[in-house]
């Protein structure tokens, strides 16, 4: 490896840029143990407002939802957007070019736009709002991101694989799991993340579909920020800050090859 | 139908250990409204170095994947038979042959070592015989466990990959090897040695080698018999001499080798069977063999390799040979041999081989613009089909 010594100025904006995006986050973690009711000045450690998270119920409840909400509709969408990639890249039908333009519709549509017309569809469907309703909103959102994932990452898998899988003696199920699938694990596994952020993350269109005792994190935290603002916001957010990063690490480990046979010697 | 439901019975009188391993009967394959092979007809017979050669878009990889089961052939009544057995709806799992892929298709998330077990895994071998067979079918490619069988592909030379890709096929211990033009990403000294390599290894083991090429060198040099491809049709079948001696057609004499053509008109039948044509171009004359393909008016062409051509003063041409008059355009050094560029009526250029003996002890004399005559012995053409 070549080692080249970068110019002072590349280093400084290179260095600037990175504080740019993590200072606010690193801010965020060290006033999760100031020991003030605000978080404007340093006035010594603590733990609090982590023991006052097992007292706000409502963060709880919150955090609660947004998991049960992130997990089934990152499934969900997961799932049904690497089954469309699949059917996008592997098979000729009709309309398959209107499916491909209409993928980008929800990407594109701003969200106070998807949040009202799913509430509007919800209620004269009669869907009653809860849980499933905001999973409803959420996989409508995430498959899009999925399918442009995982359709870039099999539009640069070699079909030969396949080929060379049948040819050696697996059939269609089995090549897919042992051959596509494993091709395809970074881009199911990023499209995933994706989801799993986006849902996490969303205020507005959940805003427009949650109802009572339905709200996840970011609608509860909005929520309290409008009454009064307390440092148990930082700690929950960088108690999931920490469990992200956590499985991100997991998920980039699951996906290595082990040896045919255990080394002993 | 009754020919048909008794002509796919795998108990037809063909099937057997004396059936060849391979048998096409009129097949044709169509995408659309592409016809990439076209009624098709050939065998193989076990143990044999079969290549399909030919150039882009002949239909040779389309007849190595109907072959491998990758596509089906048309529903026409053409069959494809393994074994003797009709295969043409059989998926590729269900064939029991094995296949190295032009990129190789290594599995670049599995181990070398996992990557040549797949299919031991997926054929049901004994989990105990899978690390031994492995380890043998590296050896067999001489590559060395120790060193490469922890290894990803990424971490392998195109040499090596290659080398991995013949141990995943050849663990499996074939009847039949299907190879897609396995050579074409190697350089050419590696190249070489490959070749001699895999024709070794065909009369080793006794599998059978279908392989598909577009460089007639190789194809030459390895197999026993060359169907040559072009146009979705199999323009000629034989061995290397057969089509390299023999070819039936021009485009066989071109693809293959270098061919000069002329071109005439049967005049009048010698009393010894063969026949006097009138050059097109020139006004000259010369005498071709006997054939089944000239008689009297009919118009011929026929084919002169380069080296069977020989130059002479117009003076001294032996009195057996065919002979054109013309002149000297150019003459070539290439080292072994040396090309002589000669031009002839008709705005016809020829190229005639000569045997190098040492240009500095021994120098041709012939000079560009000297009258010349190309010559060669009647029995040294080939009359062509028309295409």
């Amino acid at each position: 490896m070549n080692h080249l010594k970068l110019p002072y100025w590349i280093m400084a904006l290179v260095t600037g840029v990175y504080l740019f995006l993590h200072l606010p986050i690193i801010a965020l973690i060290a006033f999760s143990f100031n020991d003030s009711k605000f978080s404007t000045e340093w006035t010594g450690f603590t733990l609090h407002w982590y023991e006052r998270l097992l007292e706000r119920q409502d963060i709880l409840d919150g955090l609660k939802s947004s998991i049960i909400v992130g997990l089934s509709a990152t499934v969900i969408s997961t799932v049904l957007g690497t089954l469309m990639a699949l059917a996008l890249a592997r098979h000729v039908f009709r309309g398959r070019r209107l499916v491909e333009a209409f993928l980008y519709v929800p990407i594109v549509t701003p969200e106070i736009v998807v949040g009202i017309s799913l509430l509007i569809l919800f209620v004269a469907m009669g869907v009653p709002l809860g849980l499933h309703s905001v999973v409803i909103a959420h996989v409508a959102f995430n498959v899009s991101f999925v399918v442009v994932v995982v359709l870039a990452r099999l539009q640069g898998m070699d079909r030969n694989l396949e080929e060379a899988a049948m040819i050696l003696g697996a059939d269609e199920l089995t090549t897919f799991w042992r051959i596509t699938v494993p091709q395809l694990w970074p881009g199911i596994i990023s499209g995933a993340m994706l989801a799993f952020t986006m849902s996490f993350d969303d205020y507005v269109i959940t805003s427009f579909v949650t109802g009572t005792g339905s709200s996840t994190l970011p609608v509860v935290v909005y929520t309290m920020v409008r009454k009064n603002i307390e440092p148990s916001i930082n700690a929950i957010s960088t108690v999931v800050l920490v469990a992200t990063t956590v499985l991100v690490i997991v998920a980039e480990r699951l996906g290595r090859d082990k040896p045919l046979v255990a080394d002993k010697d | 139908m009754p020919e048909s439901a008794a002509s796919s019975s795998p108990a037809s009188p063909q099937a057997g250990a004396d059936a060849p391993v391979v048998e096409f009967r009129r097949v044709s394959k169509t995408f659309g409204a592409f016809r990439a092979v076209r009624d098709i007809s050939f065998t193989i017979r076990k143990g044999e170095f079969f290549s399909l050669l030919g150039p882009s878009g002949c239909g040779k990889t389309t007849t190595l994947r109907l072959l491998a089961g990758f596509e089906e052939p048309d529903t026409d009544g053409g069959e494809v038979r393994l074994l003797g057995e009709v295969v043409n709806k059989k998926r590729p799992y269900e064939r029991k042959i094995a296949m190295v892929f032009q990129n190789y298709a290594l599995f670049p998330h599995l181990t070398v070592e996992r990557n040549i077990s797949f299919g031991l895994e997926m054929r049901g071998t004994l989990k105990v015989e899978i690390p031994g067979r492995v380890r043998k079918a590296m050896e067999m490619v001489r590559l060395d466990p120790g060193q490469f069988a922890r290894r990803l592909p990424a971490q392998l030379s195109g040499g090596q990959r290659q080398r991995v890709a013949l141990a995943r096929a050849l663990v499996l211990e074939p009847s039949l090897l299907l190879l897609d033009e396995p050579l074409g990403a190697i350089d050419l000294k590696l190249r070489k040695e490959m070749q001699l390599e895999l024709k070794q290894l065909n009369k080793e083991l006794g599998t059978t080698f279908v392989y598909v090429t577009h460089d007639q060198e190789e194809a030459l040099t390895m197999s026993d018999r060359i169907a040559v491809m072009d146009n979705a049709r199999i323009a000629q079948l034989g061995t290397p001499a057969e089509i390299y001696e023999c070819p039936r057609t021009a485009f066989v004499a071109k693809f293959i080798g270098e061919s000069n053509f002329f071109d005439g008109t049967a005049r009048e039948r010698l009393p010894d069977g063969r026949f006097r044509v009138q050059a097109t171009a020139g006004g000259g004359s010369y005498v071709v063999p006997a054939g089944p393909r000239v008689a009297e008016g009919q118009p011929v062409r026929i084919a002169v390799r380069p080296e069977w051509l020989d130059v002479f003063p117009p003076d001294q041409v032996p009195p057996e040979e065919n002979a054109i008059a013309g002149r000297i355009r150019d003459v070539i050094y290439l080292g072994e041999t040396l090309h002589v560029l000669v031009d002839l009526p008709g705005e016809q250029r020829v190229t005639v081989a000569l045997r190098n003996e040492g240009q500095l002890t021994r120098p041709v004399r012939w000079q560009r613009g000297d009258a010349a005559a190309v010559a060669w012995l009647p029995e040294d053409c080939q009359v062509l089909e028309d295409e």
